[in-house]
């Protein structure tokens, strides 16, 4: 358990370490997150869309 | 039959230069705006940080060339826009002649009112602020070689906002990185003038900046014109 | 021979400007990129953070390397590509180059935020300083601005191709720029900053330091890929959604 601790620690370069990788992390997540909620929020407005031109058509 | 007479490029490029020039006349304010802006710009510096002579003799080069550039892409807006919002810029376009001299021209005009006067009153800004007798030639001839550059690259910016309605801010963005190295050969040069260095190379730097801008970005230019306008 | 490769060439032309067959070949891919970049990435990290000796002047904060030089690696490559693709796209008209460089701008973006954070974090403990204006991160910047000027352009033109082809010009302009900029930052920075402390020296890198940074390195490039790729089908769904096969594709998806 010290020992992790101590890793976490890394002599007192553990806040710049891991800030870093965290930042990095969050980054890297929001760009693959992203393209796919587009994905959905596209699928999502065809799916509007095709509702839309069943209710003309049927008119 | 008779033969209709398509001008030569020669007289084509005249009759452009002196209509741009008339319109500048007529426009005094495009010329003076700049100017005036190149002037209190400066003066805000030692308003807002200090009068000392040694602090200002420091921040002299940076400074004059920072409210040059900042200047130079004031004006860089009205480059184009007239044109563009009377339709001549279209008619431009439409023009047998090789659009990249005309636009060659056009920017050379555009110096010419602009640019020109900057320098013309640098050395007087250059007493204001303490800039030693060393450095002052070098400081007006950097901004003789740069300032047609900073005219040119800007007038990339304009080529490629002409058509956006909020363009002046933008073209400003994508702009200011291109400056930096213009700012940077242009500054040093004038720092190791004023402490006795030899500034070929930096001047040959600017020199090949300037003959690498003028053979590349009448094409960026035009190019950008065309996708502006069509 | 050479008409053999000729013919490739124009195969590959013609199957690139059509958006159907890029977004098949590329939805096979995906699966792959995803299993390989997570495996590379995370090998690299788990090693580097864990396994990885001490440095011994940089002492553990160097463990940034494996996140901070992928980072500008992708950030200076994306812009190439940017500017590879507006070439493309300028003179071959391909729809794809189009897309690609739109997409690969935030991207690019992106990963050039990681690398200036990371160096800058980097560069507290090593430097003492948040900010050191030092070459490499100073140069770094300005790509920054370049990327973030590219998109402004983009998403002030409203007519779809006219913000492609600017685009494709600003990028080949800022491309053509990035030689001249680091440059003269660097000769900027030895006029101020006589002792610049390295931050990578690979080539003195000891192997147990190194294989993880070569790992790191090509996972993110997958990784890139992976990102570009699944912004590049969003855009083809989206431009091309009144055609019958996207609106199949989005059928199925209901």
């Amino acid at each position: 358990m010290n020992e992790f601790i101590n890793w976490l620690y890394m002599d007192g370069h553990g806040p710049y370490v891991w800030s870093a990788y965290g930042i990095s992390a969050v980054v890297v997540l929001f760009n693959v997150v992203s393209p796919l909620l587009k994905r959905k929020e596209l699928v999502n407005q065809f799916d509007r869309q095709l509702r839309r031109e069943k209710t003309q058509s049927s008119l | 039959m008779p033969e209709t007479k398509t001008a030569s490029l020669g007289s084509v490029l005249v009759g452009m230069c002196r209509r741009d020039l008339a319109m500048a006349f007529r426009r005094r304010s495009e010329v003076f705006n700049p100017l005036l802006f190149f002037v209190i710009v400066v003066t805000l510096f030692p308003l807002g940080v200090s009068p000392e002579r040694e602090f200002l003799s420091q921040i002299a080069p940076g400074v004059l060339w920072v409210a040059a550039l900042l200047a130079t892409l004031l004006s860089m807006d009205t480059l184009f826009r007239s044109d563009f919002d009377d339709g001549s810029l279209e008619q431009l376009l439409l023009s047998p002649q090789p659009l990249f001299l005309l636009v060659l021209a056009k920017v050379l005009v555009h110096w010419l009112i602009t640019g020109l006067p900057l320098i013309l009153i640098t050395p007087l800004l250059a007493l204001m602020l303490f800039v030693p007798d060393e450095s002052m030639e070098i400081l007006v001839l950097t901004l003789v070689l740069g300032t047609p550059l900073l005219s040119l690259i800007g007038a990339i910016g304009a080529g490629l906002t002409v058509g956006l309605r909020k363009g002046g801010l933008l073209l400003s963005l994508l702009i200011l990185p291109l400056y930096i190295p213009v700012l940077i050969f242009g500054t040093t040069a004038v720092q190791a003038a004023a402490q006795g260095f030899s500034v070929v190379g930096h001047m040959s730097m600017l020199g090949a900046m300037l003959a690498l801008g003028a053979t590349l970005a009448p094409f960026a230019i035009a190019a950008a014109l065309r996708i502006s306008v069509s | 021979m050479m008409l053999k490769i000729w013919n490739w060439l124009k195969n590959f032309y013609h199957k690139m400007g059509s958006p159907k067959w890029f977004y098949d070949i590329s939805g096979r891919w995906l699966p792959w990129l995803t299993a390989v970049s997570v495996l590379l990435i995370g090998v690299a990290v788990v090693w580097g953070l864990v396994f990885a000796p001490e440095d011994f002047r940089q002492g553990n904060s160097y463990r940034i390397i494996f996140i901070h030089v992928p980072a500008a690696f992708l950030a200076q490559f994306g812009y190439i590509l940017m500017a590879v693709a507006g070439i493309v796209s300028l003179v071959w008209k391909m729809k794809m180059a189009d897309v690609a460089l739109k997409c690969t701008a935030p991207i690019g973006a992106s990963f050039c935020f990681i690398a200036l954070v990371t160096g800058a974090i980097w560069g507290k403990p090593t430097w003492g300083a948040w900010w050191v204006w030092d070459a490499r991160l100073t140069s770094m910047l300005i790509l920054l601005f370049l990327y973030l000027g590219v998109i402004a352009l983009q998403s002030a033109i409203e007519n779809r191709i006219t913000a492609a082809k600017a685009g494709a010009i600003l990028s080949i302009v800022g491309v053509i720029n990035i030689p001249i900029i680091k440059y003269s930052v660097e000769w900027w920075n030895t006029l101020h900053q006589p002792a610049t402390l390295k931050i990578t020296e690979k080539s003195t890198m000891a192997p147990e330091m190194l294989i993880p940074l070569l790992l790191s390195v090509f996972g993110f490039y997958c990784l890139f890929t992976l990102m570009l790729l699944m912004r590049m089908r969003n855009d083809i769904l989206e431009n091309e959604r009144r055609t019958r096969w996207v609106r199949n594709i989005l059928m199925e998806q209901t």
